[in-house]
């Protein structure tokens, strides 16, 4: 097991040598980065706390790392851990009073559904800085592109696969600790979770801010990677609900799920792009739509859950 | 650990505007195993769920030992020594027999003890051990039973709080409970029991107070409350 994911790994990392066409290495990279964002998501997800809310961490992250470098001069190597570090400071201002408060389900998916939804609007708003609907572009330094995190296909091909197995082995880390089987119990019952000393809301806590703080690496990377920022793909419902979509489809409770969910979502959009263009506006949405009532119905454990009960 | 007295003085106790408990005073010493009986809605869950931390009392104290326990968060509490198997069982369904045992050591001290204590708990429970890898929401009422207090022994406690063991459960069943608490007492465990099914908890209790609307209305040893002639007319069904 472990073995096979070293090799994996060392499969991964050497593919670029091989001369690939830079299209697939920018779906690849792509499809990292949104699977470490959905592998976020569904750290918590899994445990029945469902968040429409992770793009106002992503939001948060991108728009500190590359505001910290136009108008500071930071490199997003600071930038970038300062403003996941910053994501999840929102993350816990969000997650305490809910949990205190005991705002479970449907409620706290609306609160979180609120929060992308003012990240997104502060953006816009602050237009001055940010550039606002527009979005903004990192300050381009060919001659320090290494200080600058402007790496190019391979540079992030390589940081991509890292922050991803780094995710991987997180969710491998979670799944053995005491913590995962904690959450499960607070999952089906708060109470007698509580009863035999569980420490409901410190529990909750804890995967909220990894599920976050992995959600804004991922979003945040993926906008660097782009050298573009803009508040509709990286903040508020769009962004959310794609991550959302991601995890379920791929399926939520299987460790390469949201893998599976984020690469199926890549190609999904992919396909649209192509096939559709600019002729059918809103055929992207619909298409998102009628397959998560799909998933939902037939395949409520995701494309990787169906394939493990047919096992 | 030693044993430790629980006692509470004075408690009252409710929900919003509606007191459920009136200056209710109780002790049960180490090995003791103590009974509280009532009719429906006389407090007795309540009752419990002030000792366990889940009710903050609005008056009186509730102490076990040192510990004062309407000034410890409740997830504290099982750390001191105090398990409720709550009422209802209260299992987490969907988690298999061996998982629950696993989350009832959820404390750091029992987590360091998880072997023996699940030795313990299979010993006494051999029909644990037999559905360990099974979903706990598909056992049988009385296996359910078992596996909620089988839970919270992972804990180790010194003092084991039980609401309603036999709800629900078939009066065959309800016997191998009661027979259950019999075994888990004579180890030494102190036990505080809470029954609507008041003639089964007087055999297997030292002692018992009896609760009515709040208000503790008798109390005393087993024997003296089976042949009390009010508590027999108002409990037993007797003449």
């Amino acid at each position: 097991m472990i073995r096979a994911a070293i090799a994996l790994l060392a499969v991964l990392a050497a593919l670029p040598l091989f001369g690939l066409p830079e299209y697939f290495l920018h779906l690849g990279i792509a499809t990292m980065l949104s699977a470490v964002a959905c592998t976020g998501w569904a750290m918590m997800g899994r445990f029945g706390l469902v968040s429409f809310g992770h793009g106002a961490f992503i939001g948060i992250a991108a728009y500190t790392m590359a505001l910290l470098w136009n108008y500071a001069g930071l490199t997003p190597w600071i930038g970038l851990p300062a403003g996941v570090a910053l994501g999840m400071a929102a993350a816990a201002l969000l997650a305490y009073p809910c949990f205190r408060l005991r705002v479970v389900g449907h409620y706290f998916a609306l609160v979180t559904l609120a929060a992308g939804e003012i990240v997104r609007i502060l953006i816009v708003a602050l237009r001055n800085i940010t550039g606002g609907s527009l979005g903004m572009t990192p300050r381009l330094s060919p001659d320090n592109a290494l200080a600058a995190m402007q790496l190019g296909k391979h540079g992030f091909w390589w940081l991509a696969v890292l922050v991803w197995a780094f995710a991987l082995l997180t969710w491998w880390w979670i799944d053995r600790s005491m913590s995962a089987r904690a959450l499960t119990a607070i999952s089906e019952d708060e109470d007698a979770a509580a009863s035999i000393g569980i420490r409901v809301t410190r529990e909750k806590m804890m995967i909220t801010l990894i599920s976050a703080g992995f959600a804004a690496l991922g979003g945040a990377l993926g906008a660097q990677y782009r050298l573009y920022l803009n508040p509709e793909s990286l903040a508020g419902i769009g962004i959310s609900l794609q991550i959302v979509f991601g995890a379920l489809a791929g399926g939520m409770y299987s460790m390469l799920g949201p893998t599976v969910g984020a690469a199926f979502t890549i190609a999904l959009e992919e396909t649209l792009r192509v096939s559709f263009g600019t002729a059918f506006i809103g055929a992207a949405p619909l298409v998102y739509g009628v397959l998560l009532v799909l998933f939902i119905l037939f395949l409520p454990r995701g494309i990787v859950g169906w394939f493990e009960r047919r096992r | 650990m030693e044993g430790a007295t629980l006692s509470l003085e004075g408690i009252r106790a409710g929900y919003g505007d509606f007191q459920a408990l009136f200056d209710v005073g109780l002790k049960v010493s180490p090995g003791e195993a103590v009974g509280v009986v009532g009719p429906n809605g006389a407090g007795k869950t309540t009752l419990l769920r002030v000792i366990s931390g889940m009710l903050r009392p609005k008056a009186g104290t509730a102490r076990f030992g040192s510990t004062d326990i309407a000034a410890t968060p409740a997830h504290m509490l099982p750390g001191i020594g105090i398990a409720h198997v709550p009422e209802n069982r209260r299992l987490f369904p969907h988690l298999t027999v061996e998982e629950n045992l696993k989350v009832g050591a959820y404390i750091p001290a029992a987590r360091r003890r998880y072997a023996e204590r699940e030795a313990y708990v299979f010993d006494m429970f051999p029909r644990l051990k037999e559905r360990r890898h099974q979903l706990a929401g598909t056992m049988s009422g009385g296996e359910q039973q078992m596996c909620a207090i089988g839970r919270a022994l992972m804990s180790s406690p010194r003092i084991l709080l039980l609401d309603e063991p036999s709800a629900g459960l078939a009066p065959l069943v309800v016997a191998q409970v009661f027979a259950l608490v019999q075994r888990i007492r004579a180890e030494g465990l102190t036990v505080l029991i809470v029954e609507q099914n008041v003639a089964q908890v007087l055999r297997v209790v030292d002692r018992a107070y009896v609760l009515d609307a709040g208000h503790v209305v008798a109390e005393g040893s087993s024997a003296a409350l089976a042949s009390d002639p009010k508590i027999r007319s108002a409990f037993l069904g007797g003449h």
